[in-house]
């Protein structure tokens, strides 16, 4: 098992550096950097020259990337923006941990910026991920038990509806039902925007509350896919040979679904939410935008809109890894389920 | 003479499933008995209702789309049709026991071959942890495992077809049932294995002393193991007889139409076996006349119109049937 974990680990080198290397590119033609640094006026030509310079964009494409990967600390750089390199780099490059300054947040590390925003977006993204896969699992487990029942017709329907809705319009209806309506109603509300209310402070219980409506909008989307998916998987098993085995001899039914199905149906389960967590720390782009939390999504929109290559950079590699990682989780997770699964 | 003890009475059982394509007539009135420590063999085609008449007996149809319409099954003394469902849990595993035909898909393959036969026990009794491991061993040791101390701990993929039905067996066996159902034990199994799970099954019966219902579609089998055999054909049972006399003079033609499809080796070679003109019932439609009619090469305007009921003719050998075999006119 150790060798194989090794063997993952080394072949997820040259699989980081290609997306490195597509992402890299592909940032370059996406966005602008300087077109917003003249405020509200666009950006002057020659101060555009000078930016261009300063921050190296005036170099060929690979060797920004190279700079990128490896630092430019054994080279001279452009730093006055005046034509000539004679200022030494200072850059160590993403392979020695430094994933170069932030250029809206002018001269802050990128792993600093990061690492500020992703508690935030664990908590939400955890939170929701709990309560969808928790749920799922047991409306999609009492729904296979009770197939073509009223119950499991009903909320077939239910989920579908929620499954046909785009999170923006979830998320905009919850808050205008239960934020601006129940407040007009004189009823207590829930807040529409933030993580907590700055008369308050950050207290436990204010984030608690300020992520209810979030939450809510990201599971109820994701709600129907698990559970229906939860459902199929669990009828799947349920009319296998081994539970008609287990039944017959004379197992108690709550043995017999939560042991001898549910211990086969988690395979299929583990795959996908090993699928979707590694994307949790991208947070929810459109969550996060609506509801103004402060996280992950909301930050690589802004970089995205701004051009801030290193930051957006740094969140593609952060999830890169993360997937990475999650798949290797993921197959020893397979292996600890299914003794079928060896990979000595 | 002892009064006859109803050990197993089936009667006027009968099972339908409602699928999308409609209703499918899967067992339709089927009634028999069974003694204390008699084998009965039940023979038919592929979906004559064999399974489906057992599997109803445990209450293993899952409902719906299956639906169990009626019938008594009195095991016992009690109506195992009208136990509920944490009853009938204490009666499957302890006192009826049931082996299926698919070893390579009957065992849970993501838990210890141990776990599977010591949880049947720790429902069943009251043995802790050590006393049911103990008994495992015991039993894996009765049906024939080698080493079976070592091999609680391994799981189904680790076994070969033969050896897993063996575990199958002593699962069922884990309890001493008084009657076990044997749904096809051997059809996945080669030839060789067969004959070993046979004999097996056979010696095992012996030292426990249970009765058992042994389902099969190879008459061949039967022969050596059963009292007793039920011809089943469309959900309904067309012939019932002691083993010998069904081999001897089968009175439906069914029956012998299956014997003569059978390979003997007192028959010459070069002849070509018999096989069964037509096609098998369509299950869907609901019955009327006799089911094997439109297949029957002694088919009378009355069987087309009229289903006989199964009547006993001589020496306890029932069969349902308009026809007399022997001289093809009417009873």
């Amino acid at each position: 098992m150790t060798r194989y974990i090794i063997r993952r680990l080394l072949q997820a080198i040259p699989l980081l550096l290609i997306v490195s290397l597509i992402l890299f590119v592909l940032m370059q033609n996406a966005t602008d950097p300087l077109a917003t640094m003249g405020g509200r006026t666009p950006t002057k030509p020659e101060d555009r020259q000078r930016l261009t310079r300063q921050l190296g964009l005036d170099k060929p494409v690979y060797v920004q990337y190279f700079y990128w990967l490896v630092g430019n600390d054994w080279t001279k750089v452009d730093l006055d923006g005046d034509g000539t390199a004679e200022t030494p780099g200072t850059r160590h490059g993403v392979l020695r941990g430094d994933f170069g300054t932030s250029i809206v947040q002018t001269g802050r590390p990128v792993t600093t910026v990061i690492f500020e925003r992703l508690p935030n977006t664990l908590i939400l993204m955890l939170t929701s991920e709990f309560v969808i896969v928790l749920g799922a699992l047991f409306v999609g487990i009492y729904s296979a038990l009770r197939q073509y029942s009223l119950f499991d017709n009903i909320l077939t329907a239910i989920l579908f509806i929620g499954y046909s809705m785009p999170i923006f319009f979830v998320a905009l209806s919850s808050m205008y039902i239960f934020s601006i309506n129940f407040q007009r109603w004189g009823l207590p509300h829930l807040p529409t925007v933030g993580m907590f209310d700055p008369k308050v402070g950050k207290t436990t219980g204010q984030i608690l509350v300020h992520m209810i409506l979030p939450v809510f909008s990201i599971a109820f989307i994701s709600f129907a896919a698990y559970s229906r998916y939860i459902r199929s998987t669990m009828l799947e098993v349920l009319g296998q040979d081994y539970i008609r085995t287990a039944r017959s001899k004379g197992l108690p039914k709550r043995e017999v679904t939560y042991i001898h199905a549910l211990k086969n149906a988690s395979l299929p389960i583990v795959t996908i939410v090993g699928l979707d967590l590694p994307l949790l720390l991208g947070g929810a782009v459109v969550t996060e935008r609506i509801f103004a939390w402060p996280g992950m999504g909301r930050l690589f929109i802004d970089g995205i809109d701004r051009g801030d290559t290193p930051v957006v950079m740094g969140i593609f590699m952060l999830i890169a890894v993360a997937v990475v990682i999650f798949q290797i989780i993921t197959d020893i997770v397979y292996a600890w389920l299914d003794p079928r699964i060896r990979f000595d | 003479m002892d009064a006859i003890h109803t050990f197993l009475e089936v009667k006027d059982l009968k099972t339908r499933f409602h699928t999308p394509e409609g209703t499918v007539y899967a067992v339709n009135g089927v009634s028999f008995t069974l003694k204390e420590g008699e084998t009965l063999a039940v023979v038919g085609e592929s979906g004559c209702g064999k399974s489906v008449t057992m599997m109803s007996i445990l209450r293993l149809i899952s409902i719906p789309p299956g639906e169990i319409v009626s019938g008594e099954v009195t095991y016992r003394d009690r109506n195992l049709l009208k136990l509920s469902e944490s009853e009938m849990e204490h009666v499957r595993g302890k006192e009826v026991a049931m082996i299926f035909q698919d070893p390579m898909t009957s065992l849970n393959p993501v838990l210890t071959v141990g776990r599977q036969l010591t949880e049947t026990l720790r429902t069943h009794t009251n043995m802790d942890e050590e006393q049911s491991r103990q008994r495992a061993v015991t039993l894996l040791e009765w049906v024939g495992i080698p080493d079976a101390g070592k091999r609680l701990t391994d799981y189904p993929h680790q076994f070969s077809g033969g050896m897993r039905q063996r575990v199958m067996i002593a699962m069922a066996l884990a309890c001493t049932p008084s009657l076990l159902i044997a749904d096809e034990p051997t059809t996945a199994l080669d030839v060789t294995i067969q004959a070993q799970i046979i004999e097996l099954v056979k010696k095992l019966k012996q030292d426990v002393g249970m009765a058992m219902i042994w389902i099969t579609h190879d008459l061949g089998v039967v022969a050596g193991i059963a009292d007793r055999v039920i011809v089943m054909y469309a959900g309904f049972i067309v012939e019932e007889a002691e083993v010998d006399d069904l081999y001897d003079s089968p009175l439906h033609p069914y029956t012998t139409a299956l014997l003569q499809a059978l390979p003997r080796a007192d028959r010459r070679r070069d002849k070509n076996l018999k096989s069964i003109q037509g096609v098998p019932p369509n299950l869907l439609a609901e019955p009327r006349g006799c089911p094997f009619a439109p297949r029957c090469e002694f088919v009378k305007e009355r069987c087309v119109n009229e289903n006989p009921l199964l009547i006993e003719t001589e020496n306890r050998h029932k069969v349902a049937c308009w026809v007399n075999v022997k001289t093809g006119a009417l009873r």
